[in-house]
């Protein structure tokens, strides 16, 4: 079952993505950084939480759960460190898949040929 | 009822209008969703493995950037673009694509200012906004706290 929810919820996030970019003019780099903000906003209110703990991966795989980790990082360091947390909780929680996308885009500019994006 | 893959495609081209939209979001939908289900897997195993709940997704996401960055570097990751659209482009492999193409495309200019800035053209934007996001949020728990 946690397969099939997975698939499912997704789907339909990236399916959603696709309806913006054929029935709109918002480019690759504006829909990725309103699914983020829009994760921050669905966690802030409480929504996305519940959707990831039953769709898993189908949750937290699609930006929008990026955005969610940032938003359950603000809230655990608020509540440790008050003001402070305001500005380490985010950055602190998406720090594995930042750090993890720049080294990995430094190395396969090694390796990689600069090449037709098709 | 179950239904097949190919029986529920072939159901849900009758049900939707002949557009390039339909086709569009059904490809968006089986390839994002596909690599959701990956990513179910990769957690799954972690977990498994005996991580935590948070500590599997971190390892999920590392996973699915390190695979996608390996994609990209030998140009299949943009042959699976080209069809899936935005089934490629909102997962977290997506976001590792679009650094990691402009990474390797952008090499030529240098390692300073080309690799190393224009790696963010799209990851920037992302992580400016996310971050300013985060913080608006974290200041509307932390000030209701004060009275």
């Amino acid at each position: 079952m946690n397969y099939l929810w997975a698939f499912l919820v997704g789907g339909a996030i990236c399916a959603a993505g696709q309806l913006l970019i054929d029935r709109t003019s918002l480019t690759p780099a504006r829909i990725l950084t309103g699914y983020v903000v829009a994760g921050v906003a669905l966690s802030a209110l409480g929504l996305y939480g519940p959707l990831a703990d039953f769709a898993g991966a189908g949750a937290s795989v699609p930006l929008l759960g990026f955005g969610h980790l940032l938003a359950q990082g603000v809230r655990q360091a608020v509540a440790e460190q008050g003001l402070l947390g305001c500005l380490t909780g985010g950055l602190q929680a998406g720090a594995a898949g930042i750090a993890a996308s720049l080294i990995c885009g430094v190395l396969a500019s090694f390796f990689g040929k600069s090449r037709d994006q098709n | 009822m179950e239904l097949s893959s190919e029986e529920y495609g072939r159901r849900v081209r009758r049900a939707g209008p002949p557009s390039p939209l339909g086709r569009d979001c059904l490809w968006a939908f089986c390839i994002g969703g596909g690599i959701c289900v990956l990513g179910e897997a990769l957690r799954q195993a972690f977990l498994a493995a005996g991580a935590d709940k948070v500590t599997a997704g971190t390892l999920t996401s590392c996973t699915l950037i390190a695979l996608s960055a390996v994609l990209t570097a030998l140009g299949w990751y943009q042959k699976l673009a080209a069809k899936a659209g935005a089934g490629s482009l909102v997962p977290i492999t997506g976001f590792a694509n679009a650094v990691v193409s402009a990474a390797i495309e952008f090499r030529p200019e240098g390692r300073v200012t080309g690799t190393g800035a224009k790696m963010f053209t799209i990851a920037g934007p992302v992580i400016v906004y996310g971050t300013l996001a985060s913080a608006v949020y974290g200041l509307a728990l932390w000030l209701p706290g004060l009275l």
